[in-house]
């Protein structure tokens, strides 16, 4: 019995419009340098973002110590204190995992899971990278100019930021905002790429439908950035004026340090507003790529279908709306309208509904599964634990009245390091033991990969979770020392000590990472095309890595969705997108 | 396997870390025993959904273990099951929201018999200011600030002549009065905390901002700044005594007004430019 509604034995019309061709790189350096290869441009993303990642986690450790030891260390003074602080906060959320997540796994694979052949503007890609580049270069190099980089916090609050109570208000506040408006300028670049190749470079048969939650993930949080991104990019270049041109756009009239200033009128609230708009959204730009890998990652090492993918898709979008509209709730005490409080909490709140059934449709996705501990996977269940952990704690700073006594205190601190730090960090590693054997062609130590996730899942628990509970006792942030204060006891500093040691110890530990990454370049065992055994588009490849232009010859033709995972019939527990249908499959 | 072991132990040593630990909030001093009422649900509401998730997530990954042989079930989809989890969880969300909301509109809702003072910050320490005998407080704007009138006063004020003023970072308030905490900022964002009170609010400046609480406990608390503010942030420190009615009344009239300072400035500098 044959199913009319699967034409069998008749070939498919050819899924390329012949007169489309790919720029040929005819030099190392337009092959490897400026190459306009989005693999290529993924992995100079990544490196640059990895690299810079660093750097925020050594100064992570200038914060720590201070912490722990105040005063002990020469060199840290309240000014290296507060430059770390804002520096390792801007480099992470920014510059870090906004990139990596967007220009590093964007790049690499949104071509290759919806069938294309690179992106669809390859020479505006490039250029992404290279201004994202000179904006990171911009970013560090204040720490060669007098006075070093701003120290505002990296939320950069006028008047504070460009006045002289702040270090790195010389040059340090000028080439921030001077690299972030790079930075949006160099993203937005990419971030149309990623949208418009999601849209018009799909292959034949990959319906929207039928994308992998990761390009859904990461094409939802591409839209968001590229409306957020502008809030940013104007407060950034009012600031700029105002601090060198003496303009008032956040600057009321104000008397600093016995000295009457020229400003006058201008709103630091307003600055706050248009920092959020950008501020919150960002949350999210980081957290659905996350969503979307994680999704992928629990399928293909549970042999099973993401469960409800429909769902999953639909939350994707919810949360990427209303993501757009509550980020009031990072300023109720900020001084703004109280009546604002309402709205905002309602809307925050909202969100916690599609969010959470994400978090039911991974979990219901290992119900009579088939589950391989293999190193991506671990890193997925770790992002479980650790998002669920710090998505409740957004329940409580949501919430506008139980926020009042918890704002501004290491409650915020550790809440959303567990739910924006550690969760998609624990992801991107996830991803890369997952994803590569199919970049490099060779497999990770996994004996290496799991001595490292175990360390890392278990030492940032233990570094995150003691935390809420000093900010619950009601101890502020971004205090360089807490000095004599009767509410605080002295047990509060030995945890200090104790999360310092072990946030120094998981920091070592990541050396264990670039060991094994570097390492598995060479000696790695070979991986073959698809060592996962997966089904998405990526995995069918003819060359392992991919070569230019991704599918020699010809296109795939996609014929199911991604998750065809232990399907009843099929001769083995996953069938590629591209497989032709089997008799009678009624896969979506 | 070891990460289904590990995930009930994340649980065990999260609840037992939670029942153990000694940092919990400080003793309330304030009439804002809702916040923590509402924070309490909210950790028994929350506590609950992250123990039943990760510990059903430990038993499917003990039980759906790769075994030779096994193989998945293939489900795309139980709309009525997702149904009912959205359900649920919508529930739990009303049940957090709707106390938080009424507790908000308390919150914003200043009595009307409420004591209006004023606290003033600038970096990096906390002066304050008591309506007088008029129990108004004069106007002030930045531009009026100079070494004899660092809060910015308006001279011409009337209902700023007998202004209290208190520059020494010692706020005294009378016990059980609603207090109208109005604020106001000279330089850059400040916070008015005191984690005994609950309540905290932002000065902003070129605009007054205001909270409400009342005092409920005798004591001597401590007030920090809550929103960074430069280097010295840590050490923008000031102190609020509660005290009895009598007692506050004593300390109050031992204030100076904004007259007399006015005066003891210009006869100062007059000895000043004498000697």
């Amino acid at each position: 019995m044959t199913d009319a509604s699967v034409p069998q034995n008749v070939a498919p019309p050819p899924a390329e419009v012949p007169d489309v061709d790919l720029y040929h790189a005819h030099s190392w350096i337009t092959k490897y340098v400026f190459s306009q290869d989005a693999k290529v441009i993924a992995i100079q993303y990544a490196g640059t973002a990895i690299t810079v990642g660093i750097l925020a986690l050594v100064l992570s450790w200038v914060i720590r110590l201070q912490l722990a030891f105040p005063g002990a260390i020469p060199f840290i003074d309240a000014n290296v204190y507060y430059q770390s602080v804002t520096m390792h906060g801007m480099i992470m959320v920014v510059y870090m995992l906004t990139a990596i997540f967007l220009g590093g796994f964007g790049n690499y694979l949104i071509p290759l899971m919806v069938g294309a052949r690179d992106m669809v503007f390859p020479y505006v890609n490039m250029l992404s990278y290279w201004v994202y580049l000179i904006a990171t270069l911009v970013l560090v190099s204040s720490y060669f100019f007098p006075g070093g980089p701003t120290g505002a916090g990296w939320t950069l609050y006028p008047p504070q930021s460009i006045l002289t109570g702040t270090p790195g208000h010389e040059y340090g506040i000028i080439l921030m905002l001077v690299s972030l408006i790079l930075f949006i300028v160099g993203f937005t670049m990419g971030g149309l790429n990623y949208v418009v190749t999601v849209l018009q470079a799909r292959t034949r048969g990959m319906t929207l439908m039928r994308m992998p939650l990761t390009v859904w993930g990461i094409f939802a949080a591409a839209v968001m950035a590229l409306l957020a991104f502008p809030g940013l990019f104007v407060a950034c270049l009012m600031l700029l004026l105002d601090r060198t041109l003496g303009t008032s756009f956040f600057m009321p009239s104000l008397v600093e340090l016995g000295e009457r200033k020229d400003y006058v009128g201008g709103s630091p609230i307003l600055f706050q507003h248009l920092f959020w708009f950008f501020g919150h959204p960002e949350v999210y730009i980081v957290a659905l790529p996350a969503f979307g890998i994680v999704s992928d990652l629990i399928s293909v090492h549970a042999r099973k279908n993401i469960f409800g993918y429909k769902m999953m898709v639909w939350a994707i979008i919810a949360i990427g709306v209303l993501s757009m509209v509550v980020w009031g709730h990072h300023m109720y005490i900020s001084g703004m309208d109280p009546w604002f409080g309402f709205f905002f909490a309602v809307t925050t709140l909202a969100i916690a509904v599609p969010t959470a059934l994400k978090v039911y449709n991974w979990v219901l996705t290992l119900w009579h599964a088939d589950i391989h501990f293999t190193t991506p996977m671990l890193f997925a269940l770790g992002f479980l634990v650790t998002f669920v952990n710090g998505g409740i704690t957004g329940l409580y700073l949501g919430n506008v009245i139980v926020d009042v006594p918890l704002s501004a205190t290491l409650f915020v601190v550790a809440h959303f390091h567990m739910v924006m730090g550690i969760a998609p960090v624990l992801v991107i590693f996830g991803a890369i033991y997952h994803w590569y054997p199919k970049i490099t062609g060779r497999m990770m130590d996994e004996r290496l990969g799991k001595i490292h996730f175990w360390i890392t899942f278990l030492g940032a628990y233990a570094i995150f979770f003691p935390m809420h509970y000093l900010g619950v006792l009601g101890m502020p942030r971004r205090f360089y020392e807490m000095g004599e204060t009767a509410f605080v006891p002295a047990s509060a500093a030995t945890l200090n000590i104790v999360i310092t040691v072990i946030a120094l110890a998981v920091g070592f530990a990541q050396s264990i990472f670039f060991y094994n990454l570097f390492k598995s370049l060479k000696y790695g065992a070979p991986a073959g095309g698809n060592p996962w055994r997966a089904a998405s588009l990526e995995w069918q490849t003819p060359e392992t890595p991919p070569g230019h232009g991704n599918w020699g010859q010809q296109l795939p033709v996609v014929y199911r969705w991604p998750y065809a995972y232990s399907v009843p019939g099929a001769p083995e527990d996953y069938l590629p997108q591209n497989a032709p249908p089997m008799r009678g499959e009624h896969s979506p | 396997m070891s990460i289904a072991i590990a995930m009930v132990l994340v649980v065990v040593g999260s609840i037992l870390f939670h029942v153990l630990s000694p940092w919990r909030a400080t003793p309330i001093a304030s009439n804002w025993g809702f916040i923590d009422d509402t924070m309490g649900l909210t950790f028994l509401v929350t506590g609950a959904g992250f123990v039943a998730v990760i510990l059903f997530m430990a038993y499917c990954l003990y039980r759906f273990r790769h075994v030779p042989g096994r193989r998945a079930a293939y489900e795309p989809e139980n709309q009525k099951l997702e149904a009912w989890l959205g359900i649920v969880t919508t529930i739990a969300v009303i049940i957090l929201l709707a106390p938080g909301l009424l507790v908000w509109g308390q919150f914003i809702t200043v009595p009307k018999e409420a004591m209006v003072i004023e606290a003033v910050g600038v970096q990096w320490s906390w002066s304050f200011r008591l309506p007088g005998a008029d129990n108004q407080l004069g106007s002030s704007d930045v531009r009026y600030i100079d070494t004899t009138n660092s809060m910015g006063l308006s001279p011409a004020d009337p209902k700023g002549q007998d202004d209290l003023l208190i520059a020494s970072s010692e706020l005294h308030l009378p016990i059980g009065k609603p207090v109208k905490v109005l604020l106001r900022s000279i330089d850059v964002l400040h916070d008015f905390y005191v984690p005994e009170i609950r309540a905290k609010m932002d000065l902003v400046p070129g605009v007054v901002t205001y909270f409400w609480f009342t005092p409920t406990k005798i004591g001597e608390y401590e007030i920090l700044c809550a929103a960074y503010c430069g280097t010295g942030h840590p050490q923008m420190r000031g102190k609020m005594v509660i005290e009895s009615e009598a007692d506050f009344e004593t300390w109050r009239t031992a204030q100076q007004t904004f007259e007399q300072s006015r005066k003891s400035d210009a006869s100062r500098d007059k000895r000043a430019s004498a000697q």
